[in-house]
This record gives C-alpha cells, structure tokens and sequence, in this order.
C-alpha cells in the first residue's frame, strides 16, 4: 500500500492498535495510551530521528489525539514535517497540522509561509496538499496572505487543483465574506469551466451567495436551467456517472439553487417547468441517489411558484416515498409533505393514514418528523387531537432538548387555536407538568396574564368561568408530588388570586393548600415567595370582605419560620404579611384591591411623600442627598474633598477632579438629601413596600415588556373561542337535513359503481385490511380537518331512536352481534375530538339514483341509526345506553344476524368504499371535499362492525 | 455544509474523526461519545436519519450507516440532501473497499492516513468533491506514486540501467560468437 501508511507501519504500532483493541476498560486503556504518550514524547525529542520514523511517529500522535489524549508536545514537529520537500513527510505534516491545530493557534504562524511557498509549487499534488491545508487553516487575519495565490491557481491547468481553488475560495468566503467579495465574479466565471467537475464546485459558493442575495443572480437562471438540462440528459462523461445516474450532486446543487431563484418568481419559475418535469418522468426511482433527486425536486417544486402539474408529479412521488417500506424514504415522504402542503394543503389528506402509520413508527426520527409535519398543518379544527398527541409524546421521551421544543410548541399551538378557555387550562396544565421546568418562564407569566385578563373585555362571565376552572385543576393537581417550580409559582399566584374569588372554596381551605406547598418546597425560595404572598393576598381579602380572620396554626407556624429566614425577600413579605393582617378594613382593600393585578399600579419615582421628612432633615443641617453616580465620581479622585466638594464646585477655584458625569435630571424644588449622612433611621419600608407589592401584582404583565414571540396572539384566539360548542351545533341542523340528502343523491352515483363491486368481495377478505385502520382512520378524520365532517345530519334521528332503548337490552344485542358491540363501546369511549364539526349528511346509498328523495330516505333509515349512534357516542357518554339499544333495534329489524343481513352487506360496502374512496373520489375536480366528507361518514360506518382492537385505542386516549 | 465525518466501531471506539470546523480535543470526545449513545441505541431497520440539534447546535443532521462492525457517520447541515449524504458515505466505503480489496476494520485502524487521503479526496473542507470512486482510487493512487521516496525511483533507476547494460553486452557477445561461427 505504498507509504500511506497501510500494514507499512512498524510493529511497534500496529502491537499499540491492538493492545488498546484487547483493553477491558476505559481505565486500562488510558494506562496504555499514556505509556505510549511517554515513548512518543522521548523518541521524538531526540536529535537525529530518521525522518522515516518520525513520520511514523507523528501519525501515532494523531491516533493517540483521536483517543482523546493530548498529544500538544507533539505539534511543533508536525508544523516542522510541513517543511520538508518529500511529498509524502508534507502531506503527513499537513495532515497532522490540520487535525491538531485550530485557525487561531499560534503555530499557524510558522505555516503560513510553507503554504504560500507550496501553492507555487510545480508539482500539483503539492498544491492540492497545500489547498487542503488553506482550507482548514487560514484565519480572517491570514487570509491576504494567501488570497493571490489561491485566485492565480483558478487558472491552472490540472482540473483537480482547479477545484480545489474554487473550494478554498468559497472557505475564505464563509470565513471573512468582506475579504473576497471582490472575488466574487470568479465564480461566474467557472461557472463556464470546461472541466464539468469545476462546474459542479462552483454551485456550492454560488448556493451561499444566491442564498443571501437572490435577485443578483436572477439572469443565471436560464444558465442554470440550462445546465440541469444538459446533465439530466446525460451529456456529461460517462465518469460523471453515479450508479447509473448522470452526475447526480450537481442534478442536486442545481436544483436548490433552482428553487431559491424562483421562489416568489413567476418568470424565472417557468423557465424551470420543462427541465423539473423531465427529471420527474426520467428519474429512476429504484436507487438511493435516484430518490435523492426527486426529493429535491419536490423542494424545487414547492419553492417556486405553483404549477399544477408538476404539483401533481410531487404528490406522486410523495405517495410513492409514503408507500415506502424503507423507513428512509417515509422520512423523506414526510418532509417532503410538510414541504408541498404550504402551497397544496389538500394533498395531506390523501395521505392521513400513511402519516398516521409513521405517527406510531417506532422510529423515533420518523416520529419526529412527523411531529413536525403535524405542527404545521394544525388548524383550529385539529388542535386538541395534535396537542394532545404531542403531549404523550413529550411525556415519553427523556431527551430534555427535543422535550423543550415540543413543550414550546405545545404552548405556541395552544395559544393560537385554543377552542376553549377549559381545554386551554387543561393543555398548559399538562405541559407545565411533564415538563415544567424546560418551559421558558415567560410562558407561565402569560398564562397568568391570561387568566388575569381574561379573553375578552365582552364577557366577565366567561372569565370569571375560567378562573374558577382554573382553580378548581390546581387545586386538584397541588397534591401531587414534585411539580415543577415553574408551574407551582402560577399554582399560587391563581390561588392567590382567584382562590376565594367565586367563593366555592374557603379562605381556610385554600391557605391550607398553599401552607402545604411552602413546607413541601421548602428548598425553593421562589414558590415559597409566591405561596406566602398569596397567603397575604387572602388574608387582604378576607379582611377586606369583613369576614374575621383566624390564621391556621400552620400558617402561623410557617410566616414565624419565614421571618427568620436567611433569605431577606422572605423575611420581608413575612413580615409584612403579618403587618397587613394587623390593619383594618379600609386600609387593606387600598393596599391590596381585589382582582386588580391588571390594573397599573402608579409609582412616584421621585418619592414625593418624603418630601416634608427630608426638608425637615435638612432644617436640622443634614446634608443633601447626592446621586449614586456623582459619589463615584467623587470617590475616584477627590475623596479626600468629599465634605466640601460641593463648595468647590460652585466657587470657580481649581478643580481637580474629572468632568462630572451628567446629571440625571431632578427636581429642584427640594435639595436631594444623604440619607446615609443622617443619623436617624429613614423609614424605607413603605417604598420598599410599594416596590415589593408592584412586583407581585405586576408579575402577569412582565411580559407587557417584552413584545415578541412568546406573547399570547390574542387577537386571533377570541374569535375562534366564541365557537359553538357542542351543544348549539347539535340543535341547528335539523332542518338542513333532508335538503343535504337529497344532494347526496347526485354523490350517490358517482360511488354507486364502486358499491356494486363491494358486494362481490367476502366479508372476510376484507377483514384484515380494516382491522388496523377504525382507530386510524378516526384519527386521520380528526388530524384532517376535510374528512373529519360527519355527524351533524345523525343527531337528529339519534335523540328520536334513543328514546325507545333502555339498559336491559345490552344483552341480547352483545350476544346476536358481539362485533357491533365491542365497537360501539369503543366508540363511546372516543374523546370528543372535533367530531362534531358541520358534517354534512353523506350517506351512501346502494339505491339507484333515479329513486325519488324520500324513499330513499326511508331506504336509508337503518344505516343512518348506525351512523347515528357512533356518532351521538361521541358527543357524550352518558348517552350510550340509548345507542346501544338502537343497536338491537337495528339487528333485530333484520331477517337474520349474518352477513346476508342488508345492513351489514350495506355496511360492507361502505367499508368497500372507504378504502377506494380515497383514491378515486379524490381525483373529481371540485366535488373532491364533499365527496371526502362522504367518504369519512361511509368510513366510520363501514369500520364500526369489525372494529376489534382495545388496545389501540386506549393508546390513542393516552 | 457537511461538518463532521466520524468512523467508529460497535464498542464506540473512534476510527476516524473530521471536524471540519475546529473542535477542541475534549469537545471532540464528547461528540463522538453522545453520537455514539444514540447510534447504539437505535433499533434495527429504521431510518438512517437523526436530528443531531441537541448534540451538535442547531440545525444540523447525521446520517449514519451500520457495516459489519463499524459505523460511518456524518454530520451536516440543512443545504445538503439527506438521501444524497447517504450515498456519500456509500462512495466513500466503496472507495475504501476497492482500495483495500474487501475493506474491514483492521484495514481501517492500520492505515489511518491513506483512509485521511482517501476522505480529502471525497470532501474538501466541508464539500462535496467528488463522487465517483474510480478517479477518487485514480488520485490516491498519483500521490502514494509520487510519495514513494526518491532513493527507491534511483535504486529502480540503476537496477533498469545495470540490467540493459548486461543486455548489451550479453548481445554484443552473441552477435561477436555468431560472427566468429560465420567466419
């Protein structure tokens, strides 16, 4: 193998590599490498070493770094190898130089001159060494030193050193981009090289150039355009080939470049159509570097401005990546997706399941990824399914970094969508507690500005609604062990607060509670400062309601603790917590006003009420208060002068002092006076006092601020809390409902080919495709929004049929169709997600178009009670006795219990119709959200029979 | 911009290492270490992708591939394609296979600064540079031809000079014997 190294290493190495090979721990090994660390550092000190050897030596010091073992003894030979004339002792001293040494250490000195005499070398091999070594090496300061040389070299004539030129020139500029900018036009230049492979390495320099600055660049893009032509019609070397495909980095290089010029640019973007078509139609999709271009593509694709067609080639590829057994190519689906839904959202929902499968991966990444996707599609309609989601996940994860982003993110989707104040409490609720202490703070300080505030200045109600929820959750949650400091400080403030607002709970109750998390934490002074300040505030209140108060003994027990505590922030809000219970009434509604922590609190900055006590001061010959920053001045050079320092200033005698520091401006109706030159206490507790009770009360606005993005996005969430609950959309459907069927029929038909195939297949073939998906698909409907519509129509015939059942008949129904059963209480079970969205009525008939509106009607009846009883099991559990009942209605109104019962053949091929539907509903231009509404119905009624799988869906209740 | 190359074995043992922006040598252990907890965590038959955020700083991804007892890794950011860095590392094990005719580990720890040479072909300063593995062996080839020492190129020189020599006489002689036979 030559002389780069190979098995020509001498033994003495080679018994090194395998001595630490057989090392048993980590501890034996270091014993061996520092052995080695010794040998080295003797041998290579001594005069006269064949430079044979000391090669050998040097790279030994390189593995022995690798190791993790400080090899800097050894630094200066390799600076010294650099120097020698053989090529291979350079490229050694190279090669340990760069690996040692940083840009900035001081040895780069003695470098510099070897590589600046190198890059004139006539043997290119030097040169590239020496590249190599610039590339690493030179630092802002050193690289004039170079430059000259490195843009003369961009002419050689060898290709190789050609490239590596440019290289070297693109690492000046990522360096120091003010030392080469005008070098910049070299790079246009190459772009013309003969060499295709200096072609390749200018796209790199010209990536980070057009990312920075687009619209210079915009008349290279027929170049460019031109050039991806060329490559992809395999006009290059065959050695440009890469597994059968024509220099796929640079396909790849031109393509990003292609997508940050035409993004936003319509002109420049169709230029690009023809060329992005080809790729996508010629592009082999069986190899790795194959799929790379298409992913790429798909980039370029969703940058540039839109064009349909070739949207429709991406989502191709994209279903093929989604379809994938390779987990590699599922990421790559992902990403991709996440990508191409900013400019066609509804692609997403022809692959709900396939997302929903790599949801679920035990992937981690893929997972990840996934997340993301779903971070970004979230829509108000989604939310709850996607928090909640999240949240298991975070829950389950350890990796603290990834924690705090999902935790982040969490909050910033729940803020933006919330689709009510509860859930919203709920949500932050659990963030705070998987994951309290990864929250940034200022989260905790606007969900106390939220629940101070309120969520509209309309209703009162409604916010007071949410305080009480808000306390109610803490109260309940307080008991638990280890909460995160963060979330226990918004526990108490809310308690403190609002504890005894709706008076549900008493005053005694609650200072109970929070007695109870002061000794619990009471190593963490914050919480400890936060529960006995909401101590004060109910005991304020209390007193100001005129209610007499009786301090529990632990309570007493505490704020006596607290008063001797080390900490001079407990100590004082303990004692003035037992300075406020002393006063009366009046006094205690002014110093702490109920509910009025939003309220701004008016600060006299200049201290005004001691107005009268300092003029008194001085009266007696106290001397006048000097600001902080003209004692400095004056201690620096005239201490000494400091008694008649202001005589000396206002006589024009010789002064000896610097320039005072301007003043800030005061009043001068009254002569600041020293405090610390009086001889009597000044009372500061009652400014002080004032500071310490703003700071509390203020605490929800302290991110008034700071304005940027971690504040509540108000303005976006009222209006999508004013949303009808549930309730009110149950009620309002009624009448449209028969008028929406009759549309149905028009709908009906485009399936009705489809439903007749349907009854071909056997029940049972069709079993194993719809075992996985009921829990699936439910997801998929609630995480896209398009297909989640259904239920709506049902409520109305559900509250007629639920009448008619009772509990007694849960029996027989279970035992003529234990299937059907299991899958009803399954989906009682289901959380009422957003279901219950405006569906619209999408009952597919197997009944030919023709037939007129109300015998159709009367056709559907029995499936629509299905679909009826899944869906009122969202709505509420409470009512699924009557669901259940309607069941038996329904099976029993059938001539027999098997597959020939008309329900279950129309039920299958509903099922029939769910999983073709996907694909051949889709594609029929505008009709495709309707029948996609269709679609999720038929899906939920098709899947309820074989639904089988508990488990699966207890993982999706979390 | 790709930022690192590491080669490490199952044990977690480092075999190559590349920082392509300057590490400090302890900075560089704890790299390889906390890259190499969560390689050996992950299970088998899935993605070859990982977000590396929290070990390496922001935006920045690994691609790694598992060969019999070793791991090539590499570190990079968001203007390189993942699917493509897969393929690199697949050139660069390729390379290392033609170079060393059925590469393994032993290979790789023995001849450390050709698997440097080799790299330096592939990647120069945190880019790609070339990609097909016949010219990358074409270039390693040139310098380890170029590096042999001098004093063997004059021991090949004499010995080629001693050796036609002896040709030259030994022909002379023939053509003198012929001659005397003719005669």
């Amino acid at each position: 193998m030559g002389s780069q190294g190979g098995f020509g290493q001498s033994k003495e190495f080679l018994d090194l590599v395998k001595s630490i090979g057989e090392a048993r721990s980590k501890a034996e090994e270091d014993r061996i490498v520092l052995h080695e660390i010794e040998t080295l550092k003797r041998r290579i000190s001594e005069p006269d070493t064949p430079k044979r050897k000391m090669k050998e030596y040097i790279i030994r010091l390189v593995y022995v770094e690798m190791l993790g073992h400080d090899a800097s003894f050894g630094y200066i030979h390799a600076v010294k190898m650099t120097h020698d004339d053989s090529l291979s002792l350079k490229r050694t001293g190279y090669l340990a130089v760069t690996l040692f040494l940083n840009e900035d250490h001081d040895l780069i000195i003695l470098i510099v001159n070897t590589i600046q005499k190198d890059l004139k070398s006539d043997n290119y091999l030097v040169v590239c060494a020496a590249l190599n070594a610039v590339c690493r090496l030179i630092n802002e300061e050193t690289i004039p030193a170079v430059l000259p040389q490195v843009v003369e070299l961009l002419g050689h004539s060898k290709e190789a050193v050609r490239k590596k030129a440019i290289m070297a020139l693109h690492r000046f500029y990522q360096k120091s981009p003010s030392s080469v900018q005008h070098l910049v036009s070299n790079f246009r230049k190459r772009l013309c090289d003969n060499d295709p492979g200096v072609m390749g390495a200018t796209l790199c320099p010209l990536f980070d150039l057009i990312t920075i600055d687009v619209n210079s660049y915009k008349d290279l893009v027929i170049s460019f355009v031109s050039i991806l032509k060329q490559v992809a019609e395999r006009r290059l070397p065959k050695s440009y080939d890469y597994h059968q495909m024509p220099a796929p980095f640079i396909q790849i290089r031109l393509l990003k470049i292609m997508a940050l010029l035409g993004s936003g640019d319509k002109q420049a973007s169709e230029n690009m159509y023809t060329v992005v078509g080809d790729i996508f139609r010629k592009c082999d999709s069986s190899s790795n570097i194959g799929n790379a271009i298409l992913y790429e593509c798909i980039c370029c694709v969703s940058s540039i401005y839109p064009n349909p067609k070739l949207i429709e080639s991406a989502a191709d590829v994209i279903a093929r990546f989604l379809k994938s057994d390779s987990h590699n190519l599922k990421y790559m689906g992902i990403d991709a997706l996440g990508r191409l839904i900013k400019t066609s959202p509804e692609i997403a929902e022809q692959h709900q399941l396939a997302v929903i499968d790599c949801l679920e991966d035990p992937d981690d990444t893929l997972k990840r990824k996934t997340f993301e996707l779903l971070y970004k599609m979230t829509k108000s309609t989604n939310v709850e399914v996607i928090v909640d989601r999240m949240i298991d996940y975070m829950i389950s994860i350890n990796d603290n970094h990834y924690k705090t982003e999902i935790a982040s993110r969490c909050v910033e989707l729940a803020e933006q969508f919330a689709p009510s104040n509860h859930w919203f409490i709920q949500t932050m609720n659990k963030v705070f507690e998987h994951a309290g202490d990864l929250v940034n703070i200022k989260v905790a300080h606007n969900l106390m500005r939220l629940i101070a505030e309120g969520f509209g200045e309309d209703d009162d109600n409604a916010d007071s609604q949410l305080r009480s929820s808000a306390v109610e959750s803490y109260l309940r949650i307080i008991g638990e062990p280890k909460l995160p400091s963060v979330f226990l400080q918004v526990i108490c403030w809310v308690l403190g607060e609002y504890g005894t607002a709706d008076g549900k709970f008493s005053a005694s109750y609650i200072t109970g509670k929070l007695c109870d998390v002061a000794e619990a934490y009471s190593n963490d002074e914050t919480v400890k400062a936060y529960a006995v300040t909401s101590l004060m505030k109910i005991y304020a209140f209390e007193i100001a309601a005129g209610r007499k108060v009786d301090m529990l003994p632990e309570c007493q027990s505490l704020i006596e603790e607290l008063s001797a505590s080390h900490s001079t922030d407990l100590q004082q809000r303990a004692y003035e917590l037992q300075a406020v219970i002393g006063l009366d009434a009046r006094a205690v509604e002014i110093i702490m006003p109920s509910d009025a922590s939003c309220e701004d609190i008016e600060i006299d900055k200049n201290l005004s009420f001691l107005n009268g006590y300092v003029q008194h001061a001085i009266e007696k010959g106290a001397l006048p208060y000097i600001s902080e920053n003209e004692r400095s001045g004056m201690l620096n050079i005239s201490n000494f002068r400091n008694q008649d320092q202001h005589e000396a200033s206002s006589m024009h005698s010789l002064r000896f002092e610097a320039y005072e520091l301007p003043k800030p401006s005061m009043p001068s109706s009254i002569p600041p006076v020293s405090l610390a030159s009086t001889t009597e206490l000044v009372p500061v507790p009652e400014p002080s006092y004032l500071r310490e009770t703003q700071k509390v009360a203020s605490s929800s606005s302290v991110s008034n601020a700071d304005p940027s993005e971690l504040r509540l996005r108000l303005d976006g969430v009222q209006k999508k809390w004013g949303r009808p609950t549930y309730s009110s959309s149950e009620t309002s459907t009624s009448s449209s409902t028969s008028q929406k069927t009759v549309n149905g029929v028009s709908k009906a038909d485009a399936t009705g080919t489809v439903n007749s195939k349907a009854h071909d297949n056997s029940y049972n073939s069709r079993k194993p495709q719809v075992e996985i998906s009921p829990e699936k698909q439910k997801l998929a409907a609630s995480l896209f929004g398009g297909s989640s519509k259904t239920d709506k129509r049902g409520s109305t015939v559900g509250h007629k049929a639920g009448k008619a059942s009772s509990h007694a008949v849960e029996k027989p129904q279970t035992t003529k169709a234990p299937v059907k059963s299991t899958a009803v209480e399954k989906i009682v079970v289901q959380p009422p997600p957003d279901l219950l969205d405006l569906g619209e009525p999408t009952v597919v008939s197997s009944c030919p178009p023709s037939v007129d509106p109300f015998k159709q009607l009367e056709g559907l009846i029995e499936p629509t009670q299905v679909t009826t009883s899944v869906n009122h099991g969202v709505v509420g559990a409470n009512k699924s006795p009557d669901l259940i009942g309607l069941y038996v209605e329904t099976a029993g109104s059938g001539p027999s219990t098997d597959d020939a019962n008309p329900l279950s053949g129309l039920t299958n091929s509903a099922i029939k119709n769910a999983h073709e539907g996907t694909t051949t509903q889709l594609s029929k231009g505008p009709n495709t959200k309707h029948s996609l509404e269709k679609d999720a119905l038929v899906r939920q009624m098709g899947v309820t029979p074989t639904s089988h799988n508990p488990n699966l869906f207890k993982d999706l209740l979390g | 911009m790709i930022k690192s190359v590491m080669v490490m074995n199952t044990q977690g043992k480092p075999r190559l290492s590349k920082f392509y922006d300057y590490q400090p040598v302890e900075k560089q252990q704890e790299l390889i270490r906390s890259v190499f907890g969560v390689l050996s965590s992950r299970a088998e038959n899935v993605s070859n992708f990982m977000e590396a955020d929290s070990i390496f700083g922001p935006d920045t991804r690994l691609v790694y591939k598992h060969y019999a007892t070793l791991y090539f890794v590499l570190v990079f950011d968001s203007s390189e394609n993942e699917l493509a860095m897969l393929d690199l590392i697949q050139v660069f094990v390729e390379t290392l296979d033609k170079c060393f005719k059925n590469v393994c580990e032993l290979d790789i720890v023995y001849s450390y600064s050709k698997l440097h040479t080799i790299l330096d072909e592939i990647i120069f300063g945190g880019q790609v540079l070339e990609t097909s593995s016949t010219e990358v062996i074409k270039a390693v080839e040139e310098i380890s031809k170029c590096s042999l020492s001098l004093s063997l190129y004059i021991y090949i020189y004499i010995y080629l000079l001693s050796s036609l020599f002896l040709l030259c006489v030994c022909g002379a002689g023939f053509f003198m014997s012929v001659h005397v036979i003719n005669r």
